[in-house]
C-alpha cells in the first residue's frame, strides 16, 4: 500500500530527526555545562566574591553530596523504579558515624565506612526486596522506608546532637581538607562519578539495567534476572546513600536526627535536570552529576546575590520543569516521523 | 546441514492446549526440516498463534509431545526454549528503545574483554559482520527507539543467529511491512535456509508462502488439517482446506427490509491505518466488515465512533456530519461501539454491573447533577432482564461475570441509549457457544427493530450467518463488497488475502 517512490523521503525524515534527537541529547551535557558558566558568571558580576576559592570550594564541597546520592538513585531511576529513602539513610547512617565515634574515639578509618555502607546496603536490600518479591511499586515502599528509617533515627537520636568536638581531626578533615584546590568530598565525588559511569557503561549488569528500565517485559524476555537486578540497583543505592552519610557528617561535622530531610527530592530533581529519563532506561551518572552541581551552585549564587531561599527552591523547581518540557518536546518531534513510519506498511 | 538430511530437527506432536473453556488447540503437528522453509497458514484463531508460543515455550501443551532431534523436550520458559536453539520473530519485536542496535543484538551475551568489561568495538563489529551475512545495512550504533518493524525484525533475526539458533519461527512476520521490505525479508529467509536453518513461515498471504516455501501445513479449529510439499498444492486448494467446515446452526437471522441510510462514509482515510473507504450501512441492516488482523476493520471503526481522526473522507449519521475525532459527538448522534476488547474498553472491571449498564447513561439516571442509584438500578434491572443477563446480584462487580454475560453487559450498556447504529467489533469472541447464539439473535432482532448494525468479525460463518452485506478490507482498502446471496467463505477468503478475482 506504500508506494515504492516514497520509501526514500521517510528513510530521510526518520534519520534526520533521529540525528537531531541524538544532539539533543549529547547537547543536554553540554547544556547543563552552559547554563553553569552563566550562572557563575552572573553571580560574579553581582558579587566578585563568588569566585573566591573559598566559596569554590564550598560549592564543590556540597554538591558532591548531593552529586553521590545522585549515583545511586540514577542506577535506580534507570530501571524504572525510585528510592526516596535515601535521605533517611543519609540521615541515620550519619547519625550512626557520630554515635560510633563518641563511644570508640579511636576506632579505624576504614571501620566508620564500612559501618555506613552495611547501613545503608541493609536499607537499600529492605527495599529492594519488597519491591522485587512483595512487587509493590518503589515509589510506595520506599516511601514508607523513608518514614521508618527516619522515625527509627528519631527515636533513636531523640534530642542529642554529635558535634565536632566529639569528632577526631582525622574524620573531620575529610570535610574540610583539600587536594589542589579541591576538597577531599569533591575529589572523592569526581572519582566515584568516573567509574561509574564508565561501570555503567561497560558491564553486562549495567547495561542490564537499562535494558530492564527500557521495556521490563523484553527484559524478562530476554532472560534478563529482572528481580535481582533490580535488587541490585536498591543495594547499590542504599549502601552509597549510607557511605555518603559518613561523609556528610565530616562535611557538617554536627548531627541530630534531621540529619538529610529531604535530600531525595534535590537528588532526584538533580538526575532529571542531568537527563536521566524519569522512567527509566536512558541517561548518564556524569549527567546526574552535572545536574547536581548545576542546582547545587544556583542555590548558592541565588544566596550570594541576596535572593530569599524561598525564591531558590522555586527557581530548582522552574528548573525541573523545563528538563522535563525539553525531553517531552524531544518525543513529541519525534512521534509524528515515527508513526508514519511504523504505520506506513499497516 | 542439507535438505537431504531426513529427521526432523524439531516436531510437535499431538499438541492440545486450552485457555479455560476455549479449545485454542486440538491437535496441533509439525515438523521442521533444516534447510526448509515451512509454511503455517489457517484462517484467524486456527491455532497458528497458539503452536508458534508452544514452539517459544510461552504455553506449555496440556498433552502431546514435543521431539527435539527426536529426543522428548519440554520447554517451561523462552529461555529453555532459546537454549534448544529455537528463536521465534515476532509480528511486532520486541526491542530496548534505549539500547543501540549492537546492544539489542547481544543483550546478555556482549563479548567481553579483561575483567569481564563489554568488549564494545568486537560488538560492533560482529554485529556490523551480521548484517553484512544478512546482506542489508543497519548502523549498530543507532539506537532502536524509532527503527522500523522491518529493520526491528532484522534485529531479532541478527539476534537468533547469535545464539546459533537453528530453528527460526516468523510469526507473520510480513504483516507489517512494505512491498520492498518484504522482498528484502525474503531474501534472507533464503539465505538463512541455505545455511541450513529449519524456518516456520507463518502467513496468511497465499502469495507468499507459494513464494517462498517448501512444505504447507494446514490448520483450521485447532487442527492440523494437512502437510503437503508445495508442488502438489494450488492456491484453491490451500483455500479449500483453510475454510471447508461445517456452517453452524447458530445464527438466527431474521428477513429484513433495509431502510434509509444511517451510516454513510464517504473515501474515509487515515494515514497510515486505512484508505478511501467507502460505504453505507441502513437501517435494519447488519453489514459486516471483513478482513484479516490488521486490514484496518477496527481502525475503520474507531475512527466512525471518534476515537481516532480521519484525514480526509466524511462520515454522516442521517445525512449529518460527525466532526473527526469526537465520541462524545458520535454518541450525541446515536452511534453506539461494543469494543474488540471488553476487558479494557468496554467495562470498567471493578465497576458493579447497574453502574456499567448505566454508564452510558447517565442523563437518565441523573437529576440536577446528582446520579440517583435506585434510578440506576431500576434501569439496570430494565435492561439486564431483557439481554436475559445472568448475574448473582446487580452491584456485584463485572469482573464476577462470565465472558458472554459481559459482552451482553457492553451491550446492554449502548442499547440503553437506544442507538441508531450499533458497530460491534468481534462480538462473540471469547464466548462459549451457547451465548453466542444469545447475542446473535440479539443483533439479529435489533437489526429488526430498525438499528443499523456494523459487525467486525474475524469468524467467516458468523460473517456469512449474519450478515445482509459483507465489505471486505485487505490492507487498509476496500477489496470487495458482497450481497448476502453472493457471498461464499472462498469468495471472502480471496478478497481477504489481496487475491484479485479473475477467473474464480
Amino acid at each position: 500500500m506504500t508506494s515504492l517512490a516514497e520509501e526514500p523521503a521517510v528513510v530521510d525524515r526518520r534519520s534526520s530527526s533521529h540525528a537531531f534527537a541524538e544532539f539533543l541529547a549529547r547537547f543536554r551535557e553540554l547544556g547543563i555545562v552552559l547554563a553553569l558558566v552563566i550562572v557563575v558568571g552572573a553571580a560574579t558580576l553581582d558579587n566578585h566574591l563568588f569566585l573566591s576559592a573559598a566559596n569554590i570550594q564550598q560549592i564543590l564541597a556540597g554538591s558532591a553530596i548531593i552529586a553521590l546520592l545522585a549515583i545511586g538513585e540514577t542506577i535506580v531511576i534507570i530501571t524504572r523504579n525510585v528510592d526516596l529513602s535515601i535521605g533517611s539513610i543519609l540521615g541515620i547512617s550519619a547519625y550512626a558515624t557520630g554515635v560510633l565515634y563518641v563511644h570508640h574515639p579511636n576506632v579505624a578509618l576504614p571501620v566508620v565506612f564500612l559501618l555506613a555502607f552495611a547501613i545503608g546496603a541493609v536499607c537499600g536490600a529492605m527495599n529492594g526486596l519488597i519491591v522485587t518479591v512483595a512487587r509493590v511499586p518503589s515509589l510506595v515502599v520506599t516511601l514508607g522506608t523513608l518514614y521508618i528509617i527516619r522515625g527509627i533515627d528519631g527515636a533513636w537520636a531523640g534530642g542529642n546532637q554529635v558535634n565536632a568536638s566529639m569528632l577526631p581531626d582525622s574524620f573531620n578533615k575529610i570535610g574540610y581538607a583539600t587536594v589542589l584546590g579541591i576538597p577531599y568530598l569533591g575529589w572523592i565525588a569526581i572519582i566515584a562519578v568516573a567509574l561509574a559511569t564508565y561501570a555503567m557503561r561497560s558491564f553486562r549488569t549495567a547495561r542490564d539495567f537499562y535494558a530492564i528500565g527500557s521495556d521490563p517485559a523484553a527484559a524478562r524476555l530476554a532472560g534478563i534476572p529482572v528481580g535481582s537486578r533490580v535488587f541490585l540497583a536498591f543495594v547499590l543505592s542504599g549502601a552509597i546513600a549510607g557511605v555518603t552519610g559518613a561523609l556528610w557528617l565530616s562535611l557538617y561535622a554536627s548531627v541530630d536526627a534531621i540529619a538529610g530531610v529531604g535530600y531525595e527530592f534535590q537528588v532526584i530533581a538533580a538526575v532529571v535536570v542531568g537527563g536521566v529519563a524519569i522512567f527509566g532506561g536512558s541517561g548518564t551518572v556524569l549527567g546526574a552529576a552535572l545536574g547536581a552541581l548545576l542546582l547545587y551552585t544556583i542555590n548558592t549564587a541565588l544566596v550570594v546575590v541576596n535572593v530569599s531561599s524561598f525564591w531558590s527552591m522555586a527557581l530548582s523547581g522552574a528548573l525541573l520543569l523545563a528538563a522535563i518540557a525539553f525531553d517531552r518536546l524531544i518525543a513529541l518531534r519525534l512521534a509524528p516521523a515515527m508513526r508514519t513510519r511504523r504505520t506506513a506498511r499497516g | 546441514m542439507t535438505t537431504t538430511d531426513p529427521a526432523p530437527v524439531i516436531s510437535l506432536e499431538h499438541a492440545e492446549k486450552s485457555f479455560g473453556a476455549v479449545h485454542a488447540l486440538a491437535d496441533g503437528d509439525i515438523e521442521l526440516f533444516g534447510g526448509e522453509v515451512h509454511g503455517l497458514v489457517g484462517e484467524n484463531g486456527a491455532g497458528k498463534s497458539t503452536l508458534v508460543k508452544i514452539l517459544a515455550g510461552v504455553h506449555r501443551p496440556d498433552s502431546g509431545r514435543l521431539l527435539l532431534d527426536g529426543e522428548e523436550a519440554i520447554f517451561d520458559n523462552a529461555k529453555q526454549s532459546q537454549a534448544a536453539g529455537i528463536a521465534i520473530i515476532f509480528q511486532e519485536p520486541t526491542l530496548f528503545p534505549d539500547l543501540t542496535v549492537a546492544e539489542n543484538i547481544f543483550v546478555g551475551v556482549q563479548p567481553l574483554k579483561r575483567f569481564r568489561r563489554i568488549d564494545g568495538r568486537r560488538m560492533r563489529r560482529e554485529a556490523s559482520t551480521l548484517f553484512e551475512q544478512l546482506g542489508v545495512r543497519l548502523d549498530p550504533d543507532r539506537l532502536a527507539r524509532g527503527l522500523s518493524i522491518a529493520d526491528q525484525q532484522l534485529v531479532e533475526i541478527a539476534k537468533a543467529l547469535t545464539t546459533n539458533a537453528r530453528v527460526i519461527v516468523m510469526d507473520e512476520p510480513t504483516a507489517a511491512l512494505t512491498t520492498n521490505e518484504v522482498q528484502r525479508l525474503f531474501r534472507i529467509v533464503e539465505t538463512l535456509r541455505a545455511r541450513g536453518n529449519a524456518v516456520l513461515f507463518v502467513s496468511h498471504r497465499l502469495e507468499e508462502i507459494f513464494e517462498l516455501c517448501q512444505r504447507v501445513t494446514v490448520m483450521r479449529d485447532g487442527r492440523h488439517v494437512w502437510t503437503k510439499p508445495i508442488g502438489e498444492l494450488t492456491v484453491p486448494s490451500v483455500i479449500r482446506a483453510m475454510v471447508g467446515r461445517d456452517m453452524d446452526a447458530l445464527f438466527p437471522k431474521l428477513p429484513t427490509e433495509p431502510g434509509r441510510v444511517v451510516l454513510q462514509i464517504e473515501r474515509l482515510t487515515r494515514e497510515g491505518d486505512f484508505t478511501d473507504v467507502s460505504f453505507v450501512v441502513r437501517s435494519g441492516e447488519i453489514v459486516a466488515l471483513a478482513g484479516l488482523v490488521g486490514a484496518g476493520r477496527t481502525e475503520v471503526a474507531r475512527a466512525i465512533f471518534g476515537i481516532d481522526r480521519w484525514d480526509a473522507g466524511s462520515v454522516e449519521i442521517e445525512g449529518r456530519r460527525l466532526p473527526p475525532g469526537s465520541p462524545s459527538a458520535a454518541m450525541a448522534a446515536g452511534i453506539g461501539l461494543v469494543p474488540e476488547d471488553r476487558r479494557q474498553q468496554g467495562l470498567v472491571m471493578d465497576f458493579s454491573i447497574e453502574r456499567n449498564i448505566a454508564l452510558a447513561s447517565l442523563d437518565t439516571v441523573r437529576r440536577g447533577g446528582m446520579i440517583f442509584r435506585g434510578a440506576e438500578r431500576a434501569f439496570a434491572r430494565d435492561w439486564a432482564l431483557r439481554l436475559q443477563l445472568k448475574y448473582a446480584r446487580l452491584t456485584n462487580p463485572v469482573w464476577t461475570l462470565s465472558g458472554g454475560n459481559q459482552q451482553k453487559t457492553v451491550l446492554a450498556k449502548w442499547l440503553g441509549r437506544k442507538p441508531k447504529l450499533l458497530i460491534v467489533d468481534e462480538p462473540t469472541r471469547g464466548i462459549d457457544v451457547g451465548t453466542k447464539a444469545e447475542v446473535h439473535r440479539l443483533l439479529s432482532e435489533l437489526a429488526a427493530q430498525g438499528v443499523a448494525v456494523l459487525m467486525i468479525s474475524s469468524e467467516l460463518p458468523e460473517v456469512l450467518g449474519m450478515a445482509d452485506r459483507i465489505v471486505v478490507l485487505f490492507e487498509g482498502r476496500v477489496m470487495r463488497e458482497f450481497a448476502r446471496a453472493d457471498a461464499d467463505e472462498d469468495a471472502i477468503m480471496r478478497a481477504a488475502t489481496g487475491l484479485v478475482e479473475d477467473a474464480a
